[in-house]
């Protein structure tokens, strides 16, 4: 899997940082390194960060962007297997991640894809960005998917969330400015948990959500919250750098059994049946 | 923003019942061409509230989308490109969005309509 190759280039160990500091920091040494990763790996679809709209208020592409994007790429043959008719991503920022998607999907071609996010700056963000990838997408400015709710019940088949998910004071959380985009309150989960409240009704019966996290965000008590709701969970990517260890979760409805090639994990060698929450027990020990 | 994204829309303000569909208040319009995808066309036909759209483009004055649609018209390419046209090559640049119930008024602004409400509304 030319995607599996791909997960390792791009991880760099950043010195020491604050939790928020950290993620800004961090883009200078993408920008550094990004060049040549992208000429390594000319098969990959995904947003050119040339092309990305910048805003200083806008979170810019970065690792937890690339894991998410990763594991989309690591999950293509499932995604395009899946023919998803409706893509949302909620908190879209510069448009990176949903972007991406869209070339991700390309080849079906019968995806209708949407983003939302609290900012108006970044929706613009977004706009320019899937613009200037040749895409059309529409773009609501909302708190995670209100208004959306109604319409759309039952009706996303891949929901794609990189919430703000940096451990921080309560009355960072949607503070102004830059800060919103990774403030996520006690244990970086306040935005998290609002979200999960959602997916449930958000989702068909085939639908997909996938999630970037943080170990201090507890993935494996977020899977058991997700499991009372009846969604099965796995870890598709996870990345470690020197400060933060990111998993990107994805969930599906437990009651829909899944056979197919399932292999980025290990990166090749044929197919896995989807697994389950219950046989991932072991996996998520190391958490706790 | 695009007449399909307007299908998708409600005014969710706390205590509202019916916040669908919201009426269109036009500014501005913009028409940027697209490829048809009939695939695409006859998947989303379902999901659509079909008098939503109706009534959406006769505010955008495009007038040529039928009140009712018989799945045979699915198949004809006339009617076809005028549902594309509607749906997804016109889009709502500048304007606003009204609830029917409380007439809340949801800008739309360099083509993001902006739902967010008020504290005092969720």
């Amino acid at each position: 899997m030319d995607c599996v190759v791909e997960l390792e280039k791009h991880t760099t160990v950043d010195s020491l940082h604050s939790p928020s500091s950290l993620r800004i920091n961090r883009v200078k040494e993408h920008r550094k390194s990004f060049s040549s990763w992208q000429v390594a790996s000319p098969r990959r679809r995904s947003a050119s960060i040339r092309l990305v709209a910048r805003h200083p208020d806008v979170y810019e592409p970065c690792d937890d962007s690339f894991a998410l994007v990763d594991a989309l790429l690591a999950d293509k043959v499932n995604l395009l297997e899946q023919r998803p008719s409706l893509c949302l991503e909620v908190g879209c920022g510069s448009g990176y991640v949903i972007t991406s998607l869209a070339l991700i999907l390309g080849d079906v071609g019968n995806a209708q894809f949407l983003a939302t996010d609290i900012s108006q700056t970044a929706a613009q963000v977004t706009r320019e960005t899937l613009s200037a990838h040749g895409l059309q997408a529409d773009v609501v400015v909302t708190d995670l998917v209100h208004g959306l709710e109604k319409r759309l019940a039952g009706s996303v088949d891949v929901l794609v969330f990189n919430p703000p998910y940096v451990p921080t004071p309560e009355h960072e959380v949607g503070a102004a400015g830059i800060t919103a985009t990774w403030a996520g309150g006690e244990r970086g989960r306040v935005v998290i948990d609002r979200m999960l409240t959602m997916v449930d009704n958000l989702l068909s019966t085939r639908g997909w959500f996938y999630m970037v996290t943080l170990t201090a965000n507890n993935p494996s008590e977020i899977c058991q919250i997700m499991k009372k709701k009846g969604f099965a969970s796995r870890i598709v990517i996870q990345r470690y750098t020197e400060e933060e260890n990111l998993h990107v979760l994805k969930f599906w409805r437990e009651d829909l059994t899944f056979d197919y090639d399932y292999n980025s994990e290990t990166g090749g060698g044929g197919a896995t049946p989807q697994s389950s929450f219950s046989s991932k027990m072991s996996r998520f020990a190391f958490w706790k | 923003m695009r007449l399909l994204t307007h299908n998708m829309l409600a005014c969710n303000i706390k205590g509202v019942t019916k916040g669908f569909p919201l009426a269109i208040e036009v500014t501005k319009l913009e028409t940027k061409e697209s490829e048809m995808n009939p695939d695409f066309l006859r998947h989303i036909y379902p999901k659509l509230d079909w008098k939503a759209l109706h009534d959406a483009a006769h505010t955008l004055g495009l007038n040529d989308i039928p009140e009712q649609v018989e799945p045979a018209m699915l198949e004809d390419e006339d009617f076809l490109q005028k549902f594309h046209h509607a749906l997804l090559e016109v889009h709502l640049e500048e304007g606003a969005l009204i609830c029917p119930e409380t007439n809340r008024r949801f800008p739309v602004t360099k083509g993001v309509p902006n739902m967010l409400l008020n504290e005092d509304e969720v």
